[in-house]
């Protein structure tokens, strides 16, 4: 039960949503409110004013732009992106991702902007956002702001979206040829969040060695992050299972991890090799079609 | 004299009578109930395990808007202590206030209630109460509470023991004397949280001199027996009405504080009060299950010949003693260890401990589970010690069929038996023999694959009114029904029993049916208001309501078939041997042309004018059943798992079990209540368990850490049945409730434990999460390098 009072807002259009929410004292975005009212519900978040911006429906949208960004709206839903075509050929670990979020209650009401602005250290969709350089676009008083993936997620419910900063859009980058990619999580059984989930996005060269990859680690760490040490100890390699088993090890190196009743620090590291195993061998498997 | 009951409808799947009511959301729940002027209830809890309250200020939420008064331990004072049923020797039973008074026992422990207008401001003020704690030293492990020195949780009992509970039989020095071989397990049975889909919630209104409350109960008439007694309402007076409840597992098997509460505000304010308990609150203070720690050591021969068993088991209550506490740590228990094997010495001695958690007491099996558990285990462990077949070691200490009735080393006496082919039937559905080729090609897959088995026996039709009053529970077994015909024939069922999910209106329906001669479509099964049925009903628990409450049901219809067919004959001009009632059809066999309809016979029940000499008018009947023995169903469980050999994860990837619960009334009920117990029993082997730090706070308080299975943690069960009736009663019935939790638990840890054996893995505690699994194994690793 919510026992604070609240304002509640529904503007149609985004600069409407931005002006309600900087005259607020501590406004909250609301859009699939799954991160959002279970919060308030425990007392966690009690802003005085909620800004719904359902109905702004052009944030709902998923498309392709003429340079191959796929740029995915703050408001689609993680089953949208989940079963969207495009994604699921161009981005399958971000669609990956999608279907893994919660259960399907919580994925046809839930949304990426939701997710990654709240930033739940053990989110799912933050870990593709990372391994593909999405940029987040966020649209404030100011104007539009770009912000990189890998600036975006700070600490634990902490991002780079200012104060009155709506997160509008999520731009994937056009992926060159031969690229595969992958998400692979070991889930909470009773949240289902992850424990740790992993993307893998391999780009291969036509003889198959390893031209580029990218792995973002979710669930493990304060904040999700890209296990800079492994993608080094992939790229230049055959691909092979002894390469990538090498360079798993190494996906949690420098990284301090979450220890909790689920998982301790130990197994999630542990956790963190093995899924960047699995995820590197699937995502380089599809690198090679 | 009666005629033989036919079985028309008995053993047919029915669809469930209550079933369109709650899937189509418009049966009423307790916390449906609104009525014009009600105020609502919020508790104040405790956040510490253990503290004097020195002070408690409710100064500012009186001032909060909508606070319509705000009470504290004081005020409750003279509602009374919460009962405790049971009394085992030497029990040393707490003070359980409704509002603690003095201090607080446990985190959640109610300190002050707030009532208000509405729920929310109730809530809002509820913060604004201020209590001036003094911290205690807290004790969470019921080991540590009974070593000199432990903080004292209930200080005027100057002890945290219980009680101490043996229980003995046959020589056991001698057993381990002569055993060629011993083997022993340190076993944690943990703490669960019952988690039924309903939260708890008691509502109350009192008008002209009557109270009426409505409750999430299991035991409609102790609420009302105690409610009665406590808040000073002469017994008529008090109406306790169990409406819809979404299942209980033992949890709702109380008088709780908060229906104590309602009735009193009810009564001293004058307004309908609500309280409804949320999901998070309901983890700290509806009493949790299990949570046992004990030694098993099993003497045996080379060749699997089972010489003696003894145990020494600590058992945590919590706080406070709860309604049954001791009942499921000594009783149902101790008794039931041996299971289906001949075990010629036994002595076990179990002490409960108090501790600053939430109370204990009955959870799904309640008792039966934790002993199973242990000699399951052991079971397991013997065979691996001996390198013999663990189906083997147990086909060797059966009891054999030719040994019914009975008599255990514990001293209760089985009513009938027969357990290897329920053993044989769910080892071939288990495909047990070409499991070694499936072991092999996990293990190419870099994994581990395990095959448990489990065979219990357990005990049902809770109880004998006399084993009752031997055992320390302070209260008969019974159950009670009364049936009502109408004049045009319509027919009323009122049952004792309280069901939460079970399906009573159309077991009941099928039972009253066949004997009745008439269709299920043409009963109704009332329950759960105090005010219909029989003086005193015991409720439902401990699969006691079809062997005790459903035997009262077909009871009370063969004294209205008898009825029936008397007054049928009379105005046939036929001999009452002669009638039958076949289709809603009264008429003499053999001349069905020439009948009168159920309804003309009740009618003239009613009528009067016409009925045979010196017979009394109306159709009803009202019986309470008292069951002359305990009913012992039994079955095999067999489980298979395949454990990811790099992260620990088990999947469980078969399950097969053969039940007997004799003759089966409702056999979709009978797999529905089956498949609901295994899931459950799954849980605790995987999954479950409450989690306190040294401090005394939950750590696994919510649905966020604390995982209860879904359809989607297990695979299609197998399910096969025999039939093995039981003489304890006419129908041969003996009770399923629980079976799918007792089976269900040790079959996925042994399946577990075999799977991990050949890195000399011997046992692991539950919950066998994947951490667990993936620790041990390492160790092994580690062990094996070296």
């Amino acid at each position: 039960m919510i026992t604070h009072p609240f304002s509640y807002q529904a503007p149609s259009t985004i600069e409407e949503a931005i002006a309600t929410l900087g005259r607020s004292r501590d406004g909250k975005v609301l859009a699939g409110g799954h991160s959002l009212l279970p919060l308030m519900k425990l007392g966690l978040a009690q802003p005085d004013t909620l800004v719904d911006i359902r109905k702004i429906a052009s944030l709902r949208d998923i498309r392709a732009e003429a340079d191959g960004t796929i740029v995915v709206g703050t408001l689609a839903t993680h089953r949208s992106i989940a079963e969207d075509r495009t994604i699921g050929a161009k981005l399958a670990a971000l669609a990956e991702a999608a279907a893994a979020v919660g259960d399907p209650q919580v994925r046809s009401r839930g949304t990426i902007g939701g997710s990654l602005a709240h930033a739940d250290p053990a989110a799912d969709e933050p870990a593709p956002t990372l391994a593909f350089d999405a940029i987040i676009r966020a649209i404030g008083s100011k104007g539009k702001r770009d912000i990189p993936a890998r600036e975006f997620f700070k600490a634990p419910f902490e991002t780079a979206l200012a104060p009155g900063e709506i997160a509008a859009e999520i731009r994937f980058p056009a992926q060159p040829g031969r690229t595969g990619s992958a998400y692979l999580k070991f889930r909470h059984p009773a949240s289902r969040f992850a424990v740790v989930g992993v993307a893998a996005v391999v780009t291969a060269k036509a003889d198959g060695t390893i031209e580029r990859a990218a792995i973002g680690v979710t669930g493990a760490a304060e904040a999700p992050f890209r296990a800079t040490a492994a993608e080094r100890a992939i790229t230049g390699t055959k691909g092979d299972a002894k390469a990538i088993a090498a360079a798993a090890a190494k996906a949690a190196e420098g990284m301090t991890t979450l220890s909790d009743l689920a998982a301790s620090s130990e197994y999630r590291r542990h956790l963190v090799s093995v899924y960047a195993k699995r995820a590197l061998e699937r995502a380089t498997q599809r690198a090679r079609g | 004299m009666t005629t033989a009951t036919t079985t028309t409808y008995i053993g047919t799947r029915l669809q469930r009578k209550e079933d369109p009511r709650l899937i189509t959301g418009s049966g009423l729940f307790t916390d449906d109930v609104t009525l014009p002027g009600m105020v609502y209830v919020s508790l104040v809890r405790s956040p510490h395990a253990h503290a004097r309250i020195r002070r408690i200020d409710t100064s500012a939420a009186t001032k909060e808007p909508g606070v319509v008064a705000v009470l504290t331990g004081k005020d409750l004072e003279a509602t009374g202590v919460l009962p405790v049923f049971i009394s085992v020797p030497k029990q040393s039973t707490s003070k359980h206030m409704p509002i603690a008074t003095d201090k607080v026992r446990y985190a959640g422990d109610a300190v002050a209630a707030v009532v208000a207008e509405t729920r929310d401001a109730a809530k809002r003020a509820a913060d604004a109460v201020t209590v001036d704690y003094e911290p205690l030293p807290v004790v969470v492990d019921a080991t540590k509470a009974l070593e000199p020195g432990a903080p004292i949780v209930n200080e005027e009992l100057g002890t945290n023991l219980v009680f101490t509970y043996p229980v003995k039989g046959g020589d056991i020095d001698k057993a381990f004397g002569d055993a060629e071989v011993k083997v022993s397990l340190h076993l944690v049975n943990q703490r669960l949280i019952a988690n039924a889909m309903e939260p708890r919630s008691a509502a109350a209104k009192f008008e002209a001199g009557e109270l009426t409350l409505w409750s999430t109960t299991q035991i409609p008439h102790f609420v009302q027996l105690i409610a009665s007694l406590n808040l000073g309402l002469s017994q008529n007076k008090v109406r306790v009405i169990a409406p819809e409840v979404g299942g209980g597992f033992g949890s709702k098997l109380q008088v709780y504080a908060e229906e104590l509460l309602v009735g009193h505000l009810a009564k001293t304010l004058g307004r309908p009060v609500k309280w409804t308990e949320e999901r998070r609150e309901g983890y700290l203070a509806t009493v949790h299950g299990r949570d046992l720690v004990g030694d098993i050591e099993v003497a045996a021969k080379r060749d699997g010949t089972i010489l003696g068993v003894r145990i020494r088991t600590v058992a945590n209550m919590g706080a406070y003693l709860q309604a049954f506490a001791p009942v499921s740590a000594t009783i149902l228990h101790a008794f039931i260890i041996p299971g289906p094997y001949i075990i010629p010495a036994f002595d076990i001695e179990i002490r409960g401990a108090y501790t600053n958690t939430t109370p204990v007491d009955a959870y799904r099996g309640a008792g039966r589970p934790e002993a199973i558990y242990a000699m399951e285990r052991a079971i397991d462990r013997l065979a691996d010690e001996i390198g013999m077949d663990p189906a083997e070691v147990r086909r060797k200490n059966f009891i054999p069929p030719d040994a019914f009735p009975f008599n255990t080393i514990t001293g209760i006496t089985y009513d009938s038996g027969n357990y290897a082919p329920a053993l044989d039937r769910a080892l071939a559905m288990a495909d047990y023999k070409g499991f070694e080729k499936r072991r092999a090609e996990s293990k190419g897959r870099g994994n581990y694959r395990g095959i448990g088995i489990s065979s219990y026996v357990e005990i049902c039709g809770l109880a004998p009114s006399k084993a009752n009053s031997a055992l320390g529970v302070g209260w008969g077994g019974y159950e009670s029904a009364r049936i009502r015909v109408h004049p045009t024939g319509a027919v009323q069922v009122f049952t004792g029993t309280s069901p939460h999910g079970q399906g009573h209106e159309t077991s009941w329906s099928q039972i009253a049916a066949d004997a009745l001669g008439i269709s299920p479509n043409d009963i109704e099964v009332r329950h759960g208001d105090t005010f219909e049925s029989p003086g005193m009903g015991v409720g439902t628990f401990g699969s006691r309501s079809l062997p005790v409450g459903g035997i009262a049901v077909h009871k009370a219809a063969e004294k209205i078939r008898e009825k029936v067919i008397q007054i049928g004959a009379h105005l046939l001009e036929a001999s009452p041997d002669d009638v039958v009632i076949e289709g809603g059809k009264v008429f003499v066999k053999g001349v069905p042309e020439k009948a009168k309809n159920f309804g003309d016979v009740s009618m003239a029940a009613y009528v009067a004018n016409n009925l045979p000499a010196g017979m009394e008018p109306g159709l009803e009947a009202t019986v309470y059943y008292d069951p002359p023995n305990f009913t012992f169903p039994f079955g095999t469980h067999v489980a298979e798992v395949e454990i990811d050999g790099e992260t620990g994860a088990v999947e469980l990837v078969r399950y097969s079990a053969c039940d007997d619960c004799g003759r089966q009334i409702n056999p979709m009920i009978v797999e529905g209540q089956l498949h609901g117990g295994i899931a459950q029993g799954i849980g605790q082997a995987l999954y479950e368990g409450a989690v306190y730090d040294d401090n005394g706070q939950l750590l696994s308080g919510s649905m966020m850490e604390y995982h209860v299975p879904t359809a989607e943690d297990v695979p299609a069960f197998k399910l096969d049945h025999t039939v093995t009736l039981t003489k304890t009663n006419p129908l041969g019935v003996k009770g399923v409730g629980e079976a799918g939790t007792i089976g269900s638990t040790p079959a996925v840890v042994n399946a577990v434990i075999d799977a991990l054996s050949p890195l000399g893995i011997k046992h692991l505690d539950m919950p066998l999460t994947p951490e667990k699994i993936w620790r041990a194994t390492l160790k092994s690793k580690g062990e094996g390098k070296r």
